[in-house]
């Protein structure tokens, strides 16, 4: 064996690209192919067609409709987590006792399932004996109500996923070195000049780390929705996982449904693509 | 044991070439110590012996034997590195037998070489520690304690004393040069420190930008450097550096800064123009006249124990050169100053070669 | 002072805000079921267990919660196995276009999982592995390796490169290095790896959803998302169950609260 073969690093690292390509790369191939077919799972029927999906969805207004839920879904959660955690972040970010049970404690909505988070709040959004009616005193069909079902789901949303934002922007503002807010303070500067000079600018590559991986999960949506209102009532929050998910399982259109899932990936890549390039130019 | 030739070896990274067409016998059994400035690619020349760095031309050989293409366990060499390198994780006692173990050799030789190494590194006592209990000096002994066990072909150092302070740095010198002599193991030394080269090398050579500027004893390089660079380099205050125009060619005369001198010189100038060298040991200053003593006029005065370092205006040219302490001289004083002849070397202005 | 008060009140309002759907769902689970439809009282007049017993009893629970703990673990330790190898070699072994690979890697966690159970779902299918441990603990340790590899990774970087060498030059493979000093070294990045490949194994919904039909493979949030229930909904009782499920995760959270953050923020911050 030459000295050259035997720091080569691919026996290490072929394991987990064998995987990879199987389990991850393999089937995304596999689902372009698919798009392009129709397909019936169980009666093994399939033809191709081409392009036909494609157009198909164009026209098909239940996908714009998923679309436009899971883009309001997606802009309300985001902001939402956005402005909450990095409230908290700032009131938490200082030594007090008892940090470290306070900082487990905000990460448990964070480590319990989605779905488990998701039944807790149809508990308390439920009409009838839901502790939210009781508190607020007022009757409505949370998540029965065309209305308020997406905000609902919102919400919880924002509840689970806040703490991991907090984190994020806890860890990023702890790098800000003192001296500058003592420098600041010192030049006369005011708490919210403060924040906007410094802390922001100082915040906005965390933010943007915390905002590619909240815009790509919120996006992404299945889970919580699956749980909380299945996509109803009336498809006012049918998201497009929750879509792709049912015309894939429940009518067993492996084709269309590949098509969809494809238009979904496409949507996540560019997002991606969107959030690397403004963090290289942020970079330099 | 091994002797170590270089053939024609040149390290090229992308499109930098790092070492240029080396060609170079290290002796079995020999000290030697690669030396020059940061970045002169001594260390690369090190990790390329190693094997942890390839060749890019050129062959390297021990006993006769091309290595280019072995692993570093292959060669059977041992390195101590700068920062020690370390294993944090294991103790004493498992740092210096990780080579042993590597070798599959069995459990009761292992221990009993340890504690033969450790015993005689003086070790003994912290077999059971890890590193982070250790001192600087200690850590370096147990470095040492690793290469040593192996028995290997070469030693190889890659400025294994740096980062120790000055004191235990005189020290460890010591036990280097005793280790050394009791092995007699083929070491190869890197080190940017010229006087730590000198001290301690049975052949140094000078590097500067991947190309050898000089290999030999250190006597040879203190007394007869090969060019500019090397007599700037070795030795230390810096050598005087003086300008100088020859006037005559046979014998050789140049005029040096208003003087005529006529040094020994190896050849015939080439030019007119040319440097002539001289250290500061070799050029006294005093109060006393007489001679062919140069009038001069003191500038900085450098204490140095039992002597003086003494930086004098020669007419507008600055010269060091040494008085003893006993001397009343402080600065804007005049003085006279007297070269030994013998001692000056003359160098090409052009390519700074030795005449 | 007053900004004292502030800061505790503030601390409570986030506690709180945290702490109170769990809270509620507690208490909701001692009340037995003819005080469920009663608001007032909020809390139970006569608490019972009831609802506890009942998921274990008429209800394979017990197999379900079997069922994801066998699956997380042994998705976190093939995670870590393969994981942890990639790393190595991406933190101190030469590989080509090593950014590219290493990049692509990571865009890997950004796939929808929507768009790949499809195909995955008829591959499984085909195999007969439909319902089984298996089919979910390959495609679990296979969606965690960008995760475990992205954190070990930035591990084993921190490794000097010195004694990788000096391993080298005392004659050891490369497998001997990574076994010998390299894991052990990162141990505590091992360690958290291992925690959040965990928690992402035990959470998951889609694939488990997709790829089990009965409680023989069944994990556990496909069990609480699919609580069965014929007419009414059994709120007691998934009460019960979304305590008895998160209380393992609450445990895990408190004991290694700083190892989960320095996962989570591991590179994101740094850059």
């Amino acid at each position: 064996m030459t000295s050259r073969e035997s720091d080569r690093g691919y026996r290490f690292v072929a394991p987990a690209i064998v995987l990879l390509s199987f389990i991850t790369v393999y089937p995304v191939l596999y689902v372009f192919y698919l798009s392009l077919h129709r397909r019936l799972l169980i009666f093994d029927l399939s033809r191709f067609v081409g392009f036909e999906n494609y157009l198909f969805l164009l026209r098909d207004d239940r996908f714009w409709n998923a679309l436009k839920n899971t883009v309001y879904f997606t802009l309300s959660s985001v902001t939402l987590e956005l402005l909450a955690g990095l409230s908290i972040a700032l009131l938490l970010n200082r030594q007090f006792r008892m940090k470290g049970l306070i900082r487990a404690i905000v990460l448990i909505p964070w480590a319990i399932p989605t779905v488990v988070s998701a039944r807790m709040w149809e508990w308390i959004y439920n009409t009838d004996f839901g502790i939210l009616n009781y508190i607020t005193g007022i009757k409505v069909n949370w998540l029965g109500s065309p209305v308020w079902a997406m905000n609902a789901a919102v919400f919880m949303d924002v509840w689970k996923t806040t703490p991991f934002v907090v984190i994020l922007l806890i860890a990023g503002l702890q790098i800000i070195p003192k001296e500058i807010y003592q420098a600041a303070r010192i030049d006369g500067a005011g708490n919210f000049a403060i924040f906007r000079k410094i802390t922001l600018p100082f915040l906005k590559p965390v933010i943007l780390v915390v905002l590619i991986f909240r815009t790509l999960d919120a996006f992404r949506v299945f889970d919580a929705i699956y749980v909380l209102t299945g996509g109803g009532p009336a498809n006012t929050t049918e998201t497009l996982s929750i879509y792709t998910y049912k015309i894939l399982f429940q009518t067993l259109q492996f084709g269309y449904g590949s098509t969809l899932s494809v238009v979904v990936f496409m949507f996540t890549g560019c997002i991606s693509i969107f959030y690397i390039k403004a963090m290289s130019r942020g970079v330099r | 044991m091994a002797e170590i030739l270089f053939e024609k070896v040149q390290k090229r990274f992308k499109e930098t070439v790092v070492i240029r067409d080396l060609n170079l016998i290290i002796n079995d059994g020999e000290f030697f110590t690669f030396v020059g400035p940061s970045g002169c690619g001594k260390s690369t020349l090190l990790n390329m012996i190693a094997g942890l760095e390839s060749v890019t031309e050129g062959n390297i050989y021990f006993n006769g034997a091309i290595v280019n293409d072995l692993t570093p366990g292959e060669r059977d060499v041992a390195m101590v590195f700068q920062s020690y390198a370390l294993y944090p994780h294991m103790t004493v006692f498992d740092n210096i037998a990780f080579p042993l173990r590597m070798k599959k050799i069995d459990r009761v030789n292992i221990e009993g070489e340890v504690n033969r190494v450790a015993q005689a590194l003086g070790l003994s006592d912290m077999l059971h520690r890890r590193p982070k209990e250790l001192s600087g000096g200690q850590r370096q002994r147990v470095a040492l304690g690793r290469a040593i066990i192996r028995n290997p072909r070469v030693f190889l150092m890659d400025e294994p004393l740096s980062n120790l302070d000055a004191r235990l740095r005189v020290d460890m010198r010591g036990e280097l040069k005793r280790l050394h002599r009791e092995l007699r193991i083929t070491t190869v030394y890197v080190t940017h420190d010229q006087s730590e080269a000198m001290s301690l090398s049975d052949r140094i050579a000078v590097l500067d930008n991947g190309e050898m500027q000089q290999c030999g004893t250190p006597f040879e390089i203190y007394m007869k450097p090969s060019n500019t660079f090397v007599a700037g380099f070795i030795g230390s205050p810096l050598m005087n550096f003086i300008p100088a125009v020859v006037r005559g060619f046979t014998p050789v005369e140049v005029d040096c800064n208003g003087i005529l001198l006529s040094p020994f010189v190896d050849r015939p100038p080439e030019r007119e123009n040319v440097i002539a060298g001289i250290r500061p040991e070799d050029v006294i200053i005093t109060s006393k006249e007489g001679g062919n003593a140069i009038a001069v006029t003191v500038s900085i005065i450098e204490p140095a124990g039992s002597f003086n370092w003494v930086v004098c205006n020669w007419n507008n040219l600055m010269i060091k050169g040494n008085s003893i302490a006993g001397e009343d001289l402080g600065p804007g004083d005049s003085a006279f100053m007297r070269l030994a002849h013998s001692k000056i070397i003359l160098f090409d202005q052009l390519t700074g070669k030795r005449i | 002072m007053i900004k004292k008060a502030w800061f505790y009140i503030s601390l409570i309002l986030v506690v709180g805000y945290c702490l109170s759907p769990l809270l509620w769902q507690f208490i909701t689970s001692l009340k037995p079921d003819p005080e469920l439809t009663r608001l007032p009282p909020v809390l139970p007049q006569t608490p019972a267990i009831s609802h506890y017993t009942a998921i274990f009893k008429g209800h394979p629970f017990l197999r379900i919660i079997l069922n994801s703990a066998f699956v997380a673990t042994s998705t976190t330790i093939f995670s870590i196995i393969v994981g942890s190898l990639a790393a190595f070699g991406f933190a101190k072994l030469r590989i080509s276009y090593k950014a590219v690979i290493l990049g692509i890697i990571l865009s890997v966690s950004m796939f929808p999982p929507i768009a790949t159970v499809s195909p995955l779902y008829i591959i499984i299918r085909a195999l007969g592995m439909r319902d089984t441990w298996w089919a979910l603990i390959i495609t679990y340790t296979t969606f965690s390796l960008p995760l475990s590899i992205w954190i070990l990774t930035n591990f084993f970087r921190e490794i000097p490169d010195e004694i990788f060498l000096a391993a080298k030059v005392d004659g050891a493979s490369s497998f001997s290095i990574f076994y010998r000093i390299m894991l052990p070294l990162a141990a505590p990045g091992i360690f958290t790896a291992a925690i959040l490949v965990f928690i992402f194994s035990w959470n998951e919904f889609l694939f488990a959803l997709t790829f089990t039909s009965t409680e023989a493979s069944r994990t556990i949030p496909v069990g609480i998302a699919l609580f069965p229930g014929l007419h009414e909904v059994p709120w007691g009782d998934i009460a019960a169950a979304t305590i008895v499920v998160t209380i393992p995760l609450i445990l895990l959270v408190l004991v290694f609260q700083r190892r989960i953050i320095e996962g989570i923020t591991a590179g994101a911050v740094k850059g």
